[in-house]
């Protein structure tokens, strides 16, 4: 059967915001769903919060909602779209769990039924069955499948008692929670007690699961699709090194599976195909897990997701099978054998993937933005990220992951550690991010693969592999000097996976020596292909990777080619939104005529497609494997390649230099200017020059330069450590103390920032496109936050909500000046703090920046597009000429007839106990757009898209405000009780606000609890209140008031506001919430509207 | 310490060459050079006597890893003349392993060569087409290495059957089974086995050569004929057999050469494909049922589907499944007698188990033409030497016959 013809429009849910657990995954499977389907001819309607993703960009649907995935705000995009009268689908399999949970609550709230709206992809009777543990359970006995024993609590009691049935250490999930939050594992009733209250907390439905413990057991992944034929296939196993006891999204992962006979092999698809039966998916991509007994082969099912997951990205991605497309073309009536395999393009779907090459997959933390946390891996996901490599044999795929994750290592070198056996025993027994390099010296100690895979539950065959790391690296360091190398050790070497720089490490010497040498040798990596087949057939899609092989395959190109570097692992600081940048930059280029290359390693991004650029190289961002793609590309023809490191954040930044210097072309703005806006001397001097002010500061090299800086300017100083993404190690101080403090932990980075720090100046973001000539100002977006907290935590607004033409002009003025002086061609993002009508640089970066998304998003103008062309040589006026560029911008234009707010969303949920007092170090993961008419709805919209800030209407208000902010405070507060907010308030607040004729009650400080009353704390662990308001007064780290009030409100996700600003935009958005119907519209009506104002006649 | 191992060369018949290292048996082994991509079940391929006189590359790098273990054998002992693998697995972790791949064939005599670019060498098999070649631990000159595979014997019109088939008649009991089943042995799975006695056969396997008429004396209730090595058109002992047996009206399922050979039986012509099919995830439609199955392939030569529509010997025959890939046949039955094969391999191993209910569909066609009433033979024959009655590999319960059974590298 083709396509189904009884329906016109097709809803698409996204997954919302990046969170821990449900990342850039999800635009990917979105992206590729939408494709197929409009090009099957259906209208495609979209709802997904999150600007930074590629899915929301309004090419890729007929009506694009960015509104919050809330049950309220789809639900009235539903009846908008109903309207039109059209036979209306919903498709709730691509956004994640977030889609699903929607989706069963639009069922519940009977909005399906009421306009005639039918759910495709996976029932609502499945998604129930594979949620609920025991119901799951009970359905895998019947067709002769065993899960791990287990119960469900609503309450700590009964908990208890299935615990003492069980047995320790038993496992505890959350119900209907993502990527495992509220959940572990627990050995004692002290771990068991907290994890049940958590998960008990986190569950939308109050329920927790105690499962029987399969710690050491292997883990394995199915993926498996189903057409409405019941026709199956997997297209890929996956094999977690770590065994259970670890969550998936945290471990490392191997594909295919490395250690199942195919006896094991057929029992577990077979299992799986019998799961998919059962549960009813009736059409789509499933995934399937299994925990296997290494010393019996007993098999029990873990759980299983209806849906598409980040399992089934890292598969589509290591398989070239695109599991998210085929998905949606088998919701909508197509069977597996009627759908053509794209990269063959001669055999079909109906298939499952060989592969000739192993993948590893190796997750990305970032536990050093949180040192308060316990960095112990268990079943609760708090990786951020992760990188995919490809090579031919496993110990390759690894070593290319491992330089891969950008953590500052470069593989497995056996560094010794210093730790005693004991320690290193203990190393080995207990999974953390590290559990791998403590592998590796145990190993270097030589200690038997036996003992090693006793005490970290890695299958013996995993341990053997990284033995024979350990001896090549022996091998080599016995020969004493490069130069003593022969070809067969190098080449050995290099085949697993050895990176020059891991090899020069080993030696003492420099990565262009062993370059060199290895040259020398006539030792070069080769290209392969991802083809799903293994060969059998010619591939037509260029998906390669590097290894040291015999032959390469790279086609030969006579076109102009360019080369775009991408982003590399999420990580806090660097996300999707350069992901975004990349892809339109390859779309752009691809729109001109030029053949695009992209270069990068997250699997689970778009620009990872290989349906995105021309050529895709899997590989990982170092100045070795980038080099070795631009080798191979100029050898495949043509000499007119060029690179671009100006989309993907810092990390193809950061090589740009290196490449240089072998003669690659960079495109765009040089690599010695984008130096020069980083570097905090060069670039003040640059700005004097300009007769341009920037806040006084200093770089400083030693701890008394720091201090005399600091003495200079005065105090409160901001510090931070030059070359910095993301604000690592960002703090504010106050004196002398606290600036000694920072510098002892802080020093060992190299050269410190020391700059004034502005008190409650107002931070604007500038992004523009600058062609050599002239300036294209793409938005000009104001902080909620003051000065203060990191830029990427903070909400911002555009346009710019105080300024007044007069300002807006100094800041394009400003902008113009310095991106001609720093001779950019393409994008450049400055950063400005307004402070009593004078305007600071704070500084500038002459690449994409965090915001292009959210900008292009909130005025339809692609910026990135723009600036790739400028990079290629066009000019704005070509542009404009072409109908990319419009006439006017944000500084010409007139002011745009709406708002747009874009949120931060921060993982405290994830991290108990860490405090969530923002501050200038960057610690949130995704965002998320509100977009309105009025500020105020806007606001609450994005606040509603979080998540976990959605502003009340009515309820309880705790106050408590630092004695600066109160004076400011105390009518928006009157504000909310005339709304009928009931005010809860520390003493002095009270005091304060009562005086104003507010009606506050008092309740005791969490310090005041040996008084015996009722403390905040208890009132918010009751459920009394339903929105905080605490400005900080100083106190951080466990036992201060603050810190107790805001974990508290964290743990049950109450909102918590902790700036005045942000405070006086949730009253605003309140009084917006409350004052009538919040209308939904798509981002193209708000485009079309935009248009209009940037078409109009420049003025003269 | 890493110790360079000794060298080994894979040389075509074209002269290609690749360089690689021994890791098996050492020597000199010529044969047809084939790929397979099947991600698992080297060891079910090794011991397949399909793939007799073969040497085989299996294209997933990693080979060993989960070593060897007796009850995965197909036959007594490795049946391919050669193993060309990326990686070699110098140990192995399975609760289930008995042996290590090195040593399974290094006990066999097989030659292997290991860190060969195999991918490089099935491309060259996709565009040169299956040729023959020598695997060489001595000869790593390659035009030294490249006489001795110019004079080695061509696949095309090899009769192999002969070389691989059991050397006298044997029974496998299968307590009250309802259906006598004699197997032409043409080089028998004893995954095959396993699945006919599953199926409710008592199963009587007989040499490749046996005559028909000596086999329809024992009154079968049906005929099976075996998977098999070699070129379908010089087994004509096996078409001429099976048309004496459709001629008898007796119920007969085919698989692989089978398949073939009952193709040429009713009138079809067989072919060589240019580099065969071999692997574990080929889509076969079932053209009645519109269902795809994902098999098992092992075939070098396959059924001129046109040539099926023309043959008429015994009444109309019909297309049962083609590959969605290319459109090779893969199935055939017979609209006016008791006969229906398949190219592909429904008793996998290795491979995806959608087509085993064919061994079912095999028991109702008997049933339907009213046999299954004795349930002993006429005359009994020897005691199967091969303790194949264990029907899931790796369950739980111990294989009847597992250490009686001469399993590769034991």
């Amino acid at each position: 059967m083709p396509a189904r013809s009884d329906i016109d429009t097709v809803l698409v849910l996204g997954s919302g915001p990046i969170v821990i657990g449900q990342a850039c995954e999800f635009d990917y499977s979105g992206a590729q769903a939408c494709k197929a389907l409009r090009r099957e001819g259906y209208r495609v309607v979209l709802v997904n919060s999150n600007p930074a993703t590629i899915m929301t960009d309004p090419a890729f649907a007929d009506a694009t909602y960015v509104e919050p995935l809330t049950v309220e705000m789809v639900s009235k995009v539903i009846a908008r779209e109903a309207a039109r009268g059209e036979r209306m689908a919903l498709l709730p399999t691509l956004g994640g769990q977030t889609g699903l949970n929607v989706a069963m609550d639009l069922a519940a709230a009977d909005v399906l039924e009421r306009h005639g709206v039918e759910q495709i992809g996976a029932g609502l009777e499945s998604i129930a069955l594979a949620e609920d543990r025991r119901q799951f359970a009970e359905v895998m006995g019947e067709i002769g499948l065993e899960v791990a024993r287990c119960g469900e609590a609503r309450d700590l009691a009964t908990a208890r008692t299935l615990a003492e049935q069980l047995g320790f250490p038993v496992l505890v999930r959350s119900s209907f929670t993502l990527g495992g939050a509220g959940s572990g594992v627990a050995d004692d009733w002290e771990t068991f007690e907290r994890l049940v209250t958590e998960g008990l907390d986190a569950s939308p439905i109050g329920q927790v699961q105690i499962d029987e413990s399969l710690l050491g057991w292997k883990e394995y992944e199915l993926e498996v699709m189903r057409d409405h034929a019941d026709n199956c296939v997997v297209v890929c196993t996956i094999e977690n090194l770590d065994p259970m006891g670890v969550h998936t999204g945290d471990s490392i992962t191997v594909a295919p599976a490395m250690t199942l006979s195919d006896v094991e092999f057929q029992r577990l698809r077979n299992a799986s195909f019998a799961v998919l039966r059962r549960i009813g998916v009736t059409t789509g991509g499933s995934n399937v897990q299994f925990a296997v007994d290494p010393a019996t082969g007993r098999v029990r099912v873990v759980e299983m997701n209806p849906r598409v997951s980040r399992s089934s990205a890292l598969a589509s991605k290591a398989t070239g099978f695109p599991i998210a497309k085929i998905a949606a073309l088998l919701a909508v009536g197509y069977r597996l054998d009627e759908i053509a395999n794209d990269i063959t393009g001669e055999t079909l779907a109906a298939f499952e993937p060989s592969i000739d090459y192993v993948v590893t997959k190796i997750p990305r933390f970032n536990f050093e933005k949180f040192p308060e946390v316990d960095g112990r891996l268990t079943t609760r996901m708090r990786s951020v990220g992760e990188v995919m490599a490809i090579g031919r044999t496993f110990t390759e795929s690894l070593g290319k992951a491992l330089r891969s994750l950008e953590d500052g290592s470069v593989g497995l070198v056996g560094a010794a550690d210093g730790r005693s056996d004991a320690e290193l025993d203990a190393a080995l027994r207990t999974p953390t991010a590290t559990r791998l390099q403590a592998v590796d010296a145990a190993l270097a100690r030589g200690w038997p693969t036996e003992r090693v895979a006793a005490l970290t539950g890695y299958d013996p065959w995993f341990c053997d592999q990284l033995l024979q790391i350990v001896e090549l690296r022996r091998a080599l360091r016995a020969c004493e000097t490069l130069a003593n190398v022969d070809r067969w050790l190098l080449r050995r070497a290099k085949r697993a996976g050895f990176g020059d720089q891991m090899i020069a490490r080993l030696f003492g010497v420099d990565e262009v020596d062993v370059r060199r040498r290895r040259r020398e040798l006539d030792i070069h990596p080769v290209f392969k292909t991802v083809d799903t087949c293994a060969a059998e057939f010619a591939a037509t899609t260029p998906y390669h990777y590097s290894t040291y092989e015999d032959t390469t395959e790279v086609a030969h190109s006579d076109r102009p080619r360019i080369m775009i570097l991408g982003s590399g692992p999420n990580r806090i600081g660097q996300g999707i939104e350069f992901d975004y940048c990349c892809v339109h930059a390859v779309q752009a280029l691809s729109d001109a005529g030029y053949e695009t290359i992209m270069v990068n390693c997250n699997p689970e991004t778009v620009s990872t497609d290989y349906d995105t650029a021309d050529r895709l190289y899997f590989e990982p961002l170092t100045v070795e494997d980038v080099l070795a793609v631009h080798d191979a590309e100029v050898a495949a023809g043509g000499t007119d390649i060029g690179v671009m490191v100006q989309f993907g954040g810092q990390t193809p930044l950061k090589l740009a230099k290196a490449l240089a210097a072998e003669g690659v072309r960079i495109l765009g703005t040089a690599p010695e200017a984008i130096d020069r806006a980083e570097d905090r001397g060069r670039f003040g001097e640059l700005l004097t020059d300009l007769a341009i002010r920037q806040p006084e500061g200093g770089i400083a090299a030693t701890h008394d330069d720091a201090l005399a800086v600091a003495n200079r300017i005065g105090f409160p100083v901001l510090l931070r450590p030059s070359y910095v993404l993301g604000g690592r190690a960002m703090a504010i101080v106050y004196d002398v103390d606290q600036l000694r403090q920072w510098l002892e932990v802080n020093a060992a980075e190299g050269a410190v920032l020391v700059d004034r720090f502005l008190e409650s100046a107002v931070e604007l973001d500038v992004d523009a496109v600058y062609d050599g000539t002239e300036v294209f100002i793409g938005g000009i977006t104001e902080h909620i936050e003051e000065a203060g907290v990191h830029s990427g935590d903070s909400a911002c607004v555009l346009p710019p909500f105080t300024l007044g033409r007069a300002q807006v002009s100094v800041l394009a003025d400003q902008t113009a000046m310095i991106a001609d002086a720093l001779h950019t061609r393409g994008l450049i993002n400055i950063q400005f703090a307004l402070r009593d009508e004078v305007t600071l640089v704070l500084e500038a970066n002459p690449r994409a920046s965090r915001t292009t998304p959210f900008v292009s998003k909130a005025t339809g103008v692609p910026l990135a597009k723009l600036a790739a062309r400028v990079m290629a040589g066009a000019t704005l006026a070509e542009l404009r000429a072409e109908g990319l560029a419009p006439p006017l911008d944000m500084a010409t234009a007139p002011s745009l007839p709406y708002t747009a707010v874009k949120e931060a969303v921060l993982p405290f949920n994830r991290f108990p106990g860490v405090d969530s007092r923002l501050g200038p170090e960057m610690r949130s993961t995704g965002e998320v757009m509100g977009i309105d008419e009025q500020f105020g709805v806007a606001f609450a919209k994005s606040q509603a898209g979080t998540g976990a800030m959605v502003l009340p209407e009515k309820g309880t208000v705790f106050v408590s405000i630092a004695n600066r902010d109160k004076r400011a405070l105390i009518f928006p507060v009157k504000r909310l009780a005339d709304l009928g907010f009931e005010i809860l308030a520390t003493e002095g607040t009270a005091a304060t606000l009562r005086r104003s004729g507010v009606a506050a009650q008092v309740v005791a400080k969490f310090s005041e609890r040996a008084g015996g009353g009722t403390t905040v704390v208890d009132r918010i662990e009751a459920g009394d209140v339903d929105l905080v308001f605490n400005t900080p007064r100083g106190g951080i780290g466990p036992r201060a008031d603050g810190y107790e009030i805001r974990t508290a409100a964290v743990r049950h996700g109450i909102p918590c506001i902790t700036t005045l600003s942000g405070i006086l935009a949730a009253i605003q958005g309140i009084e917006a919430l409350r004052g009538g119907t919040v209308g939904v519209r798509s981002l193209q009506e708000f485009h079309a509207e935009a248009r209009r104002g940037l078409d109009s006649e420049r003025p003269v | 310490m890493i110790a360079r191992p000794p060298r080994a060369v894979l040389v075509l018949e074209d002269g290609e060459m690749f360089a690689g290292e021994a890791f098996a048996a050492a020597g000199t082994a010529t044969g047809e050079v084939v790929f397979n991509t099947s991600l698992t079940g080297y060891q079910e391929v090794l011991t397949d006597p399909s793939y007799h006189r073969q040497l085989v590359a299996m294209t997933a790098p990693h080979q060993g890893n989960y070593g060897t273990s007796d009850q995965d054998a197909e036959a007594t002992s490795v049946q391919a003349a050669g193993f060309i693998v990326r990686s070699a697995s110098r140990t192995y972790s399975n609760w289930r392993a008995t042996g290590g791949l090195p040593e399974t064939l290094a006990a066999a005599g097989v030659v292997g060569i290991s860190e060969v670019d195999t991918r490089r060498l099935a491309r060259h098999i996709r565009s040169a087409g299956a040729m023959r070649a020598g695997i060489s631990t001595e000869l790593v000159d390659r035009d030294a290495l490249l006489e001795v595979v110019r004079a080695a014997p061509p696949m095309a019109g090899a009769d192999l059957a002969r070389e691989v088939t059991t050397s006298r008649v044997y029974d496998v009991d299968t307590p009250d089974a309802p259906f006598r089943v004699v197997a032409y042995d043409f080089g028998i799975k004893r995954s095959i086995l396993r699945l006919l006695a599953a199926a409710g056969c008592a199963v009587r396997v007989v040499p490749a050569t046996t005559a028909a008429e000596r086999v329809l004396a024992w009154e079968p209730d049906g005929v099976f004929c075996s998977n098999g090595p070699g070129d379908p058109a010089a087994v004509t002992y096996g078409s001429a057999a099976i048309a004496t047996v459709l001629g008898a009206e007796v119920p007969l399922f085919g698989i692989c050469l089978g398949h073939q050979l009952l193709g040429r039986a009713l009138g079809a012509t067989t072919y060589k494909l240019p580099f065969g099919h071999r692997g574990t995830n080929q889509p076969v439609r079932d053209q009645v049922r519109g269902t795809v199955e994902i098999s098992t392939h092992n075939h070098g030569f396959a059924v001129d589907n046109a040539s099926l529509a023309r043959a008429d010997r015994f009444g109309a025959v019909v297309v049962s499944h083609v590959n969605l890939n290319d459109g090779v046949n893969e199935g055939l039955r017979c609209a006016d007698a008791p006969a229906f094969s398949v190219q592909y391999h429904p008793e996998a191993a290795p491979g995806p188990h959608d087509g085993r209910h064919l061994f079912g569909e095999f028991a109702d066609l008997m049933r339907r033409c009213g046999r299954g009433r004795s349930t002993t033979w006429p005359e009994p024959g020897a005691a199967s030497p091969l303790g194949v009655v264990d029907m899931e590999p790796g369950s739980a319960s111990p294989p009847l016959d597992g250490k009686r059974s001469r399993g590769a590298g034991t």
